[in-house]
């Protein structure tokens, strides 16, 4: 089996791994890192979305292999000790969530679309949530927290 | 997914040398396509080459009259690009109109082109665009290069270089997304050049993408709504699925390609 080279959420770390291994199973089974999740598994879903080299990515339509020798950041990677990234932050103070499984995916996207989008309004997140499905259809809030958060 | 070997390689050469070497292989590039393939066991390769770090893939030039674009670009880099931007800005729009913004990190526009979805974007620019697809070992123009459904001009031994797209007066590319996948369910694009009206067709033909002569003969006559108007698809030959008959999909096209139009004059 091949061994990767992956630094996760600023730690290098060193493994086997099945060529098929998908990099969220890498995350989930091998190294424990449950809060990415696996929704759909068909690649809509955005349940499992990790950074590779800082920019999102579904981490369940890649291979561990394709990750050898690049930085991952899950949502287990975002906060700063005690202190919730601020994302995080205006996802709890506006009610983002309500089952919660979709979360992660939508925080991780979130951080990406703020990332790279200046000038946010309702219009550009739910454009840009495109790839992020939640299932009890919460998406007001959703909405509300990474606008809130954009403008901190 | 059934297991394969997994090769990562650096050059191009080193890739010519897996591909004669070993048989049932695929170009793994950003996998969009692939892998989710994969996991449903529709493909299943023994040798997997991922192409994705070979620098000499991955490049935007603007040539003058052209820009030129690697394999290995990702559809973000396309629609983020300056050069692309400022030189054929309706390409760009293209690229940001792909899937959704993960995809769009990891799906390459060689990876599009070679696997020739009959409702993917990117080949109808090529054809409106007169592009020319750089392979390994020759350069085809787009016109002979899209076959049929998910089959194009190369041969095994064969990947994409990089895409050469002419840069038109002005253009315009319209789509119907399917709500669900963002695959075009009709996706007209429309590009003006000193010489000719150029308009390729996605998402509808059974056949693939194509140029709609009809369409171009009229508009290269004089670039009007009225021209436009007067030539409707026929649904022949127009796929038919859950999502619209045949009919359906052949008004669709009509009507993107009266935005398309639209948005040039």
């Amino acid at each position: 089996m091949p061994t990767v080279n992956i630094n996760v959420n600023g730690q290098d770390l060193s493994a086997e791994v099945e060529e098929r291994q998908l990099l969220v199973h890498f995350l989930r089974d091998d190294m424990d890192l449950t809060g990415t999740h696996v929704g759909c598994d068909t690649s809509q879903c955005g349940a499992c979305v990790v950074h590779l080299e800082g920019k999102a990515v579904k981490s369940c339509t890649m291979l561990a292999v394709q990750a050898n020798g690049k930085n991952i950041t899950t949502i287990e990677g975002i906060a700063d000790g005690d202190n919730l990234h601020p994302v995080q932050e205006a996802f709890r103070d506006h009610h983002g969530l309500q089952c919660g499984f979709c979360t992660p995916g939508m925080i991780m996207a979130a951080i990406d679309i703020i990332n790279r989008k200046p000038n946010l309004d309702e219009k550009i997140v739910r454009e840009e949530l495109e790839g992020n499905l939640c299932r009890c259809t919460g998406y007001q809030n959703i909405v509300k927290s990474i606008l809130a958060a954009a403008n901190k | 997914m059934y297991n394969f070997i997994y090769e990562k390689v650096n050059t191009i050469k080193e890739v010519e040398k897996l591909l004669s070497e070993n048989e049932e292989t695929k170009i793994l590039a950003g996998g969009q396509t692939l892998i989710p393939t994969m996991k449903q066991r529709l493909a299943s390769p023994s040798t997997l080459i991922d192409i994705s770090g070979i620098d000499e893939l991955n490049f935007i030039n603007d040539n003058g009259n052209s820009v030129t674009i690697g394999s290995t670009v990702t559809h973000h880099e396309v629609s983020s690009s300056d050069i692309v931007m400022n030189k054929i800005p309706s390409l760009a729009s293209l690229a940001e109109g792909i899937g959704d913004p993960h995809v769009r990190n990891m799906g390459t526009i060689g990876g599009s082109i070679a696997n020739n979805d009959p409702t993917a974007d990117y080949p109808t620019a090529c054809l409106s665009l007169n592009a020319k697809i750089k392979t390994n070992n020759r350069e085809i123009n787009a016109e002979d290069f899209f076959i049929g459904l998910f089959e194009t001009a190369l041969e095994e031994n064969e990947i994409v270089v990089s895409i050469e797209f002419n840069i038109p007066k002005k253009s315009s590319y319209m789509k119907f997304p399917n709500p669900a996948s963002r695959y075009a369910m009709a996706g007209v694009y429309v590009s003006v050049f000193d010489d000719a009206v150029n308009v390729a067709v996605t998402g509808a033909s059974e056949n693939g993408v194509f140029k709609w002569t009809e369409m171009e003969e009229a508009l290269s006559s004089n670039l009007s709504l009225e021209n436009a108007k007067n030539i409707k698809l026929s649904s022949d030959g127009v796929m038919s699925d859950i999502h619209a008959d045949s009919a359906y999909r052949a008004n669709l096209v009509d009507i993107m390609a009266l935005r398309a139009v639209e948005n040039l004059i």
